[in-house]
C-alpha cells in the first residue's frame, strides 16, 4: 500500500537508532526545580505562591491568566525559595521563574475530580484538563483544555493523533506507544467523549514498525484507526499531517478546526489520560536525550522544570571540546540554548546535544537558482523570492508571496546547497510583520 | 562550556554548489571523450583551454578586482568555459578563445554581480558574440576523422538542409548523415555538441544525481518532435524528419546542458514546461523559417530573458489557498 504522506518535504538523517531501543526509565527526583510562568502559548500565569511557602507535587503555583494561558504546578515536594527572572528560550520572552528546593519524596496534591471518564460530562473533563494545565507536549504547547473546547458553531468530525516524530534523534513518542500504548488509547477515548468527535486516527511514520503493532493491538474493535505514514521530513507538521490522513489542506491562517479536525500530540494524549483516570496535574513528562554529544542516550521521565545539565548529568556527556551545540528538541527544529544551567519546560520532548562533526561546515555561495527549495517547502513557497524580498523590506509583497504561511519547518534551509539561511530570515521576517501590521491597525 | 547557537536546521544537505558544478563537469565528460574521438587533439585542446581560461578569469576578477581575498573557486567558470568550447568550431584560435570567455565571464555573468545573478546563459553569451565577430572560423566545419583539417572543409547537417534542401542531406558525398551517424556523433558540427548519445548518458547521470531540472530538455524536445513531426507529414520531401531535427545541430547540448543552467532557468515545473515548450517553438521557427540553419542559441537566450516573467506567473498555489486569493 502506498504510503500517507504531503507534497515536497526532505529526508534528513534519521538517527533514531541511537535511542530507539532504549526502555523508557524514570529519574530521580531533582533537588531544584525551576518553574517557568510561561510554560505554555499565551499570557503568563499568576503566580499564587510565596518565598519560604510548603508546596506538594502537583500543587498548583501559577493561575491560568485569562483564555489562552495555563495553570502550572510544583513538580516535586519542597519549599519555594525565590521568584527570579529568566528568560524562555522557547518564547523568547523573560518571565517569572519559580525555584523549588525539595525536601523529600513526593506528596501528591492530585485534582480532586479525577476518575472514570465515562461517568463525567465534556465540560467536566475539560475543567480536569484545564485545572491539570496540560498544554501541547509535542513541542507547540498550546493550551490543551482551549483545543478541547470545541466553539459553538463548529464541529469536529475527527480526531488525529500526532505520532508521526518526523524530528531525527528524537525516540520519545515512539517508546510512549510501545510501552504505553493501552493508556495512549484511553486518553484517546476520553479526548473523543470530551469533544464528541466519532473517529480518531493515529498518523505514524512508518520508520516505527513496532508503535505501529503495538497500537494496533491496542486499538482493536475501538472507532480508532492507525495509518501508516511515509517517513519524511515535516510529516508531523500538523498541517501535512491532516492533509496526509484527510487530503484536507487547513486553509490559510486557519486552524485544523475549520476542516473539522483536532490533533493531538501522543505525549500530550498520555498527559490527559493522567490527568483525568489519576488526578495528576502536568508535572512529569517524557523526553529522549540523545545526540552523539550523549554517552548513554535514552528515553526517561523527568520533572519538569529540572535544569538542563542536571538531566544531562545522567546519561553524561562527551568532552567538552567536541560538542558543539545543545538543542532543546531536535536538529529540524531545536532551539539552541545559550547555556546548560537553563531549566526545562512543559514543550521539551527531547535535548539534543551535537558535536562538531555533525554540524554544518560553514561555507556559503550565493544563490544559484537551482530551485531546491522551492521543491521541498511543504507549503508550496518561494524561499528564494521570500527571502529576497524580506530583505528588501518588502514586506506586503512578501506577505502576499505568503510569509504568514511559512511554518518555520527548515526543510528550504537544509535543502539549499548554497548554505542560505532561509527560514532563520523568515522567522524574524514574520515577527517585523506582524509587529508592522499591528502598528497599522492602531 | 561554550556553545554554538547558530540557527536551525542543525542539519543541513551535504550538496554544496560546487559538488554541483563538479557533477556537471563529471556529465559532461562522455561527450568530451566523444568529441576527443572524432575530433581528435584540436578539440581536446580547445576544450581544456577554454576552462582553464573561464576558471582563472574568474579567479582574476573576485580577488583581485572584487577583492574577495577568501573566494574559493566553486568550478561555475569551469561549466562554463566548458560549455563554451564545446559550441564552437575547430577552426577558431586561441585568441579568438580569449575574446569569447572574456565576453563570457565579464560580460555574461560578473557585470551582472557575479554567480546566481546573470540573466542569460554565460557560454551562450560568448558563443553568440564570437558567432557575429568571427562569423568565417565560427561556421567553417571539418569532416569527423579528418585529422588535417586545414584542408577540408564541409557543411553541418543542418546547413546543407537549410541549403539545398532533403534530398541532399541523404545523399552527401562527404560524410554519412543517417540517424546512427547523428546519434554517436560522427557528423561535423561544434566540438560538443554532436553526439546523442554521450550528452544523453550525461543527462541521465545528473537526473540520478537530482541535479537538474528534467522537465525543461523533456518539453523542449517533445515540442521540437512535435513541430517537425508536423511539417514532416504535411510534406515529407520539403521537411526533414523529427528526429533528424532532435539529434542534429546543438539541440541536445542545448536542451540537456544550456537550457537547464539553474541560474538562468525558471524556478517551478510549471515554469521548467513554459520555458520549454517556448524554447521548441522559437528554435522550429528558426530552423524552418530563419536565416541561419540552428536557432538552439538565439531561442535559450531569449526565453532566458523572459525567465523573471514566467518566475511570477508560473507561481505554486500556497497551501491551503485556492488560486487568485485565499480559501
Ligand atoms: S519556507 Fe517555511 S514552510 Fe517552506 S520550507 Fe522553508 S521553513 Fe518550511
Ligand atoms: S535552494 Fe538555495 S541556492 Fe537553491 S534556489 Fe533556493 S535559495 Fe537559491
Amino acid at each position: 500500500m502506498a504510503l500517507l504522506t504531503f507534497k515536497g518535504g526532505v529526508h534528513p538523517p534519521e538517527k533514531k537508532e541511537l535511542a530507539e531501543h532504549k526502555q523508557i526509565k524514570i529519574l530521580p527526583l531533582p533537588e531544584k526545580v525551576y518553574i517557568y510562568t510561561t510554560n505554555h502559548l499565551g499570557a503568563p500565569a499568576k503566580i499564587i505562591v510565596e518565598p519560604g511557602q510548603k508546596v506538594k507535587t502537583g500543587q498548583k503555583i501559577g493561575e491560568a491568566n485569562g483564555f489562552i494561558s495555563a495553570n502550572i504546578h510544583s513538580t516535586i515536594t519542597g519549599e519555594v525559595i525565590e521568584i527570579v527572572k529568566m528568560t524562555n528560550a522557547a518564547t523568547g520572552t523573560r518571565n517569572d521563574v519559580v525555584v523549588i528546593q525539595r525536601t523529600g519524596d513526593d506528596e501528591w496534591d492530585l485534582i480532586p475530580e479525577h476518575g472514570d471518564y465515562t461517568k463525567k460530562s465534556p465540560e467536566e473533563i475539560v475543567n480536569i484538563v484545564k485545572e491539570a494545565g496540560i498544554v501541547g507536549l509535542g513541542g507547540a504547547m498550546f493550551p490543551s483544555h482551549v483545543k478541547m473546547s470545541i466553539p459553538k458553531g463548529k464541529k469536529a468530525e475527527y480526531l488525529i493523533i500526532n505520532a508521526a516524530e518526523c524530528e531525527p534523534y528524537i525516540t520519545i513518542d515512539n517508546r510512549m506507544m510501545i510501552e504505553k500504548s493501552s493508556e495512549i488509547v484511553k486518553g484517546i477515548k476520553i479526548i473523543m467523549h470530551a469533544t464528541g468527535v466519532k473517529k480518531a486516527y493515529i498518523g505514524i511514520e512508518s520508520n516505527k514498525p513496532e508503535a505501529i503493532e503495538k497500537m494496533k493491538e491496542a486499538v482493536s474493535g475501538e472507532p480508532i484507526e492507525i495509518k501508516v505514514l511515509k517517513t519524511k521530513y515535516p510529516q508531523g507538521a500538523e498541517k501535512q499531517l491532516i492533509y496526509a490522513i484527510t487530503k484536507k489542506e487547513v486553509p490559510s491562517g486557519g486552524l485544523p478546526l475549520d476542516v473539522g479536525v483536532i490533533v493531538f500530540n501522543v505525549s500530550t494524549t498520555y498527559a490527559i489520560y493522567e490527568a483525568v483516570e489519576h488526578g495528576k496535574p502536568l508535572v512529569e513528562r517524557g523526553i529522549t536525550l540523545t545526540g552523539e554529544g550523549v554517552k548513554n542516550p535514552g528515553n526517561f521521565i523527568y520533572r519538569i522544570g529540572t535544569k538542563v545539565k542536571d538531566l544531562l548529568d545522567h546519561v553524561g556527556l562527551v568532552e567538552e571540546e567536541k560538542i558543539d551545540r545543545i538543542l532543546y528538541g531536535g536538529p529540524m527544529m531545536g532551539i539552541p540554548l545559550p547555556d546548560i544551567e537553563l531549566p526545562t519546560f512543559k514543550g521539551n520532548n527531547a535535548l539534543t546535544v551535537l558535536t562538531k562533526d555533525i554540524v554544518p561546515k560553514k561555507e556559503s555561495f550565493p544563490c544559484i537558482r537551482c530551485s531546491k527549495c522551492v521543491q521541498v517547502c511543504p507549503i508550496n513557497l518561494m524561499p528564494y523570492l521570500l527571502k529576497l524580498q524580506v530583505e528588501k523590506r518588502e514586506y506586503d509583497k512578501a506577505m502576499e508571496y505568503g510569509l504568514m504561511d511559512c511554518i518555520e519547518c527548515g526543510s528550504c534551509s537544509y535543502a539549499c546547497p548554497a548554505g542560505i539561511e532561509l527560514v532563520k530570515t523568515f522567522k524574524t521576517g514574520k515577527k517585523v510583520a506582524r509587529a508592522l501590521k499591528g502598528r497599522a491597525k492602531k | 562550556m561554550k556553545l554554538n547557537i547558530a540557527a536551525a536546521p542543525h542539519l543541513r544537505t551535504k550538496d554544496n554548489v560546487r559538488s554541483i558544478m563538479l557533477d556537471v563537469l563529471i556529465a559532461l565528460i562522455p561527450s568530451f571523450l566523444v568529441s576527443a574521438w572524432v575530433f581528435g587533439f584540436r578539440a581536446v585542446w580547445i576544450m581544456l583551454y577554454t576552462m582553464i581560461l573561464a576558471e582563472g578569469m574568474e579567479i582574476f576578477i573576485m580577488k583581485v578586482l572584487r577583492k574577495q581575498k577568501n573566494f574559493k573557486p566553486d568550478f561555475s567558470a569551469s561549466v562554463t568555459g566548458l560549455l563554451l568550447a564545446m559550441n564552437l568550431s575547430l577552426a577558431v584560435n586561441w585568441w579568438q578563445i580569449f575574446i569569447g570567455v572574456l565576453v563570457a565571464i565579464g560580460l555574461g555573468k560578473h557585470v551582472y554581480g557575479g554567480l546566481g545573478k546573470n540573466i542569460f546563459n554565460p557560454a551562450l553569451v560568448g558563443r553568440v558574440f564570437m558567432l557575429i565577430s568571427f562569423p568565417i572560423a565560427m561556421t567553417t566545419w571539418y569532416r569527423p576523422f579528418y585529422f588535417k583539417y586545414d584542408t577540408i572543409t564541409t557543411a553541418t547537417p543542418l546547413a546543407i538542409l537549410k541549403e539545398h534542401g532533403v534530398e541532399a542531406l541523404y545523399n552527401n558525398p562527404d560524410y554519412a548523415i543517417n540517424l546512427k551517424s547523428l546519434f554517436i556523433g560522427t557528423v561535423p558540427g561544434s566540438i560538443g555538441e554532436v553526439s546523442a548519445i554521450a550528452l544523453i548518458i550525461g543527462f541521465i547521470y545528473l537526473v540520478i544525481r537530482k541535479r537538474i531540472k528534467i522537465w525543461i530538455p523533456i518539453t523542449y524536445i517533445s515540442t521540437v518532435f512535435v513541430i517537425s513531426g508536423i511539417f514532416y507529414m504535411i510534406d515529407p520531401s520539403k521537411y526533414a524528419s523529427p528526429l533528424f531535427h532532435i539529434l542534429s545541430g546543438g539541440l541536445m547540448l542545448g536542451a540537456l546542458f544550456m537550457a537547464t543552467d539553474m541560474v538562468t532557468s525558471p524556478m517551478t515545473v510549471k515554469g521548467h514546461i513554459i520555458f520549454g515548450v517556448g524554447l521548441g517553438f522559437i528554435t522550429m521557427i528558426i530552423r524552418l523559417f530563419g536565416g541561419y540553419p540552428e536557432g538552439v542559441s538565439f531561442s535559450i537566450l531569449i526565453m532566458n530573458s523572459l525567465v523573471p516573467l514566467i518566475d511570477i506567473y508560473a507561481k505554486p498555489r500556497i497551501f491551503g489557498t485556492v488560486r487568485g486569493g485565499k480559501k
